[in-house]
């Protein structure tokens, strides 16, 4: 049992903290959400020096090899900056489906590039009537001599709109909602078939809409057993989920300083509001909000390579409750507790409440996963 | 960063657990589980048994008769004890008056009452609250007037755990009347055999005796029996007070009580199925689950961050812990008071001063203590500082409110 870091790991954090405290100011955020992408490149190229595109890959693909921890790490740090990067969809999504399907080909084929920066990609499977479940799937795969055929419509595909690659689920077999019969590709984002509807999200990523009609795929895009690829699909969302756990407290611990420092600094009445017991206590609830929040996403990173899939989506989907609860909690209350100034797209603190509103809609929400957890009647193991 | 325990970690979690197993009667487990109230007796000889073991106060320093145990060791050691569920070594003695001895007694009163207390020769109660002083306990009346080589105590002291079994008292008593209210406090042990003092039971809202009032009416304590340095109490106090980091959030008792929810759930039939079936029951479990996890790896958290600490001040993240671990607690008791339904309304009293005692059970037979643990389990957002006192700590000492 042992919560610190390894010297590695500060080195990592620490970098991290200077690139993100140079070039990560709010308003410099600004400009790069006002870039054709949405995001900056040059930052991206930036992150590839500094070796956190590269971050989970082995290191003859370019990588350093870290784990979940290393990733932890990086998402806290982007969720306390609102990185706008596609991170997670490149590195932590589309990189996580090579790391757990991909061929030896596609790894040494793809990996090097998404390593150095020169590949982005976005994970296309949310569709109009599949809400959270990652097996609720109507796109259709067809073969055609050695290769295969997609048709359908994919949604909120996050950064799908710049993206290099897609991957993309389709059904190969069975029903829309059978667990079996699914299957992951990799597609060219520019491919003949594909056609890409971008826009902004609420948080101010990017998202896209993407329609497949007759889009061609040879044997080399094929991820996993074609039918059989459910299993990596939820092995990827679980650490993607898990990933996204560190960023939200990034980001809940960014909302809960910028209010005490409120309450220090607001007067009212002749006195800070600080001194309000009220308003103590209520940013006492959530720190504590923040301090579970906290626990949870270090439980989901030490459970995200749980190789006993059954022990991993449950102790992820604890931690997403807790997660969406405490995002829920501490951003409506920083907002509460900023009063006026909350409300402003101009002021910070809206925007840290915007992105884990988001991210509590990412993957299955609190309550889906609450009641995934009570129909498995599963309590997350024991440390 | 390896948030699992080591395998010697839980190596030593085999043992702690095979020894409960092989050498905790059945009858004071049994008791534990279905929320019955154990004897004097039961805790006695459960503390001798571990005393013998030489684990009957694993917190204190090896030179008298800890364990020198690892934080995390000693956390495994408490969760295993409510895991199992085995009564807790008598915390009055063995984590408050016992420590603030070792930090600030004399030698003569380490040899006196140390080794009586790991055995529990002596059972030891808490005279801190009074009437007049509860949240602001600084406030408190009781006056020790010095006269040669003795006090004379004045004074009531209020919900005292367990006074109607206690030999010896620890008191907060005012040995200067004139100074600030935290500087005027006196750390002061007492003897319940002392002419003058009086104990009288207060019946709580469970129809259960386990507090009772303490009246000091010209009680003479020798001068010996002070602790430290007059007027220097209230440290000692906060010291006591900030003792207790690990063990206070109880997930241990909050995981073994959501085992019998489950347990009693699956036999209980609302309508046509257990109403561990039901879907909103089931929600309402892992809604709890979840937040006890969460509180797990933050109680982790605080216990691992332990071995990097010097001074002895408590760390405010155990303020969090004693806040949220109380909820989670209330929560259990609401639920499993959810589980048993309509039986939970008949007024079974256990208590063998009650002539109705020993007749037989209303309904089911598990069902008699629950909805008192229900109305008792209240006590713990009030006790050990309020749960709104422990948000005014956190608000000044970790937001610098």
């Amino acid at each position: 049992m042992d919560f610190d870091l390894s010297e590695e790991q500060r080195l990592l954090k620490e970098s991290l903290d200077r690139l993100i405290g140079e070039r990560y100011a709010f308003d410099q955020r600004k400009s790069y959400a006002q870039s054709p992408e949405g995001w900056s490149r040059e930052l991206w190229a930036q992150f590839a020096e500094l070796g956190l595109l590269g971050l989970p890959f082995e290191e003859r693909h370019g990588g350093s090899a870290g784990g979940p921890v290393e990733t932890m790490i990086a998402m806290e740090a982007f969720g306390r900056a609102l990185v706008l990067e596609p991170y997670l969809a490149t590195i932590l999504l589309g990189g996580g489906f090579l790391r757990h399907g991909g061929s030896a080909q596609q790894c040494a084929h793809l990996i090097p590039k998404i390593a150095d920066g020169s590949l982005t990609f976005a994970f296309a499977h949310t569709e109009r009537q599949s809400r959270y479940d990652l097996h609720d799937i109507e796109t259709r795969a067809v073969t055609d001599g050695a290769g295969w055929v997609l048709d359908g419509e994919k949604g909120v595909v996050v950064h799908g709109d710049s993206a290099d690659k897609l991957i993309v689920t389709a059904r190969v077999g069975g029903g829309r909602r059978d667990r079996g019969g699914v299957a992951a590709f990799i597609i060219d984002g520019k491919a003949a078939g594909v056609s890409r509807r971008g826009y902004p999200t609420q948080d101010g990523l990017r998202g896209a809409e993407i329609t497949l009609a007759n889009v061609r795929v040879g044997p080399e895009g094929v991820v996993g057993e074609p039918g059989g690829a459910l299993p990596i699909i939820e092995r990827v969302v679980d650490e993607g989920i898990a990933a996204l756990c560190a960023e939200a407290v990034g980001a809940m611990a960014v909302m809960h300083e910028l209010t005490v420092e409120y309450l220090k600094t607001r007067r009212q009445f002749g006195r800070e509001i600080g001194s309000f017991q009220i308003l103590q206590h209520r940013a006492v609830d959530m720190l504590i909000a923040l301090e579970q929040a906290r626990s949870m996403a270090m439980f989901a990173t030490m459970m995200a390579a749980e190789e006993n899939a059954a022990e991993r989506r449950n102790a992820v989907a604890a931690a997403k409750v807790q997660i969406g609860r405490s995002g829920k909690f501490i951003g409506q209350q920083a907002i509460q507790l900023h009063g006026g100034i909350g409300m402003t797209m101009e002021y910070k603190v809206g925007h840290y409440f915007k992105r884990v509103t988001m991210i509590d809609m990412m993957f299955g929400d609190a309550d889906h996963h609450l009641r995934q957890l009570a129909r498995r009647g599963a309590a997350p193991a024991a440390a | 960063m390896d948030l699992r325990f080591t395998p010697e970690e839980l190596a030593f979690r085999d043992d702690v657990r095979a020894f409960f197993r092989a050498n905790l009667p059945e009858s004071i487990r049994t008791k534990l589980v279905e929320g019955k109230h154990l004897a004097k007796d039961d805790i006695v000889t459960w503390q001798r048994t571990l005393n013998k073991k030489g684990w009957a106060v694993a917190n204190w320093p090896v030179q008298w008769g800890g364990t020198g145990w690892t934080p995390v060791q000693q956390y495994i050691f408490q969760e295993e004890l409510q895991l199992t569920p085995a009564p807790q070594p008598l915390g009055f003695g063995v984590t408050m008056v016992g420590p603030v001895m070792i930090a600030f007694g004399s030698e003569a009163q380490k040899k006196r009452f140390l080794p009586r207390i790991a055995n529990l020769d002596d059972w030891w109660c808490q005279g801190f609250s009074e009437p007049g002083a509860g949240s602001d306990l600084a406030s408190l009346r009781t006056a020790a007037r010095r006269e040669d080589d003795h006090y004379i105590v004045n004074g009531q002291k209020t919900w005292t755990t367990l006074a109607q079994h206690a030999d010896w008292i620890f008191c907060l008593v005012r040995t200067d009347p004139q100074a600030k209210k935290q500087e005027g406090i006196s750390f002061l042990l007492i003897d319940m055999k002392t002419p003058g003092i009086t104990v009288r039971p207060i019946v709580t809202i469970e129809g259960g005796h386990e507090v009772n009032e303490v009246f000091f009416d010209d009680v003479k304590v020798p001068a010996e029996n002070l602790v430290g340095q007059e007027n220097k109490g209230w440290d000692y106090a906060k010291y006591l007070l900030g003792r207790e980091r690990t063990g206070i959030a109880r997930v241990g008792l909050s995981k073994e009580r959501i085992r019998r929810i489950k347990e009693l759930a699956a036999v209980e039939i609302a309508g046509d199925k257990p109403l561990i079936e039901d879907e909103r029951f089931r929600e309402k479990l892992a809604t709890v689950e979840v937040e006890l996890k969460a509180l797990e790896m933050t109680q982790l958290r605080v216990v691992a961050a332990e071995r990097h600490r010097t001074d002895n001040k408590p760390d405010p993240a155990s303020s969090i812990l004693k806040i949220k671990g109380s909820e989670i607690q209330q929560a259990t008791t609401e639920l499993l008071f959810e589980v048993v339904g309509p039986y939970a309304l008949p007024y079974q009293p256990e208590h063998e001063d009650d002539e109705r005692w020993n007749e037989p059970p209303i309904g089911p037979e598990w069902a008699g203590p629950i909805a008192p643990t229900y109305f008792n389990w209240r006590k713990t957002t009030i006790y050990g500082g309020t749960n709104e006192i422990q948000k005014n700590i956190i608000a000044k000492a970790i937001l610098g409110l």
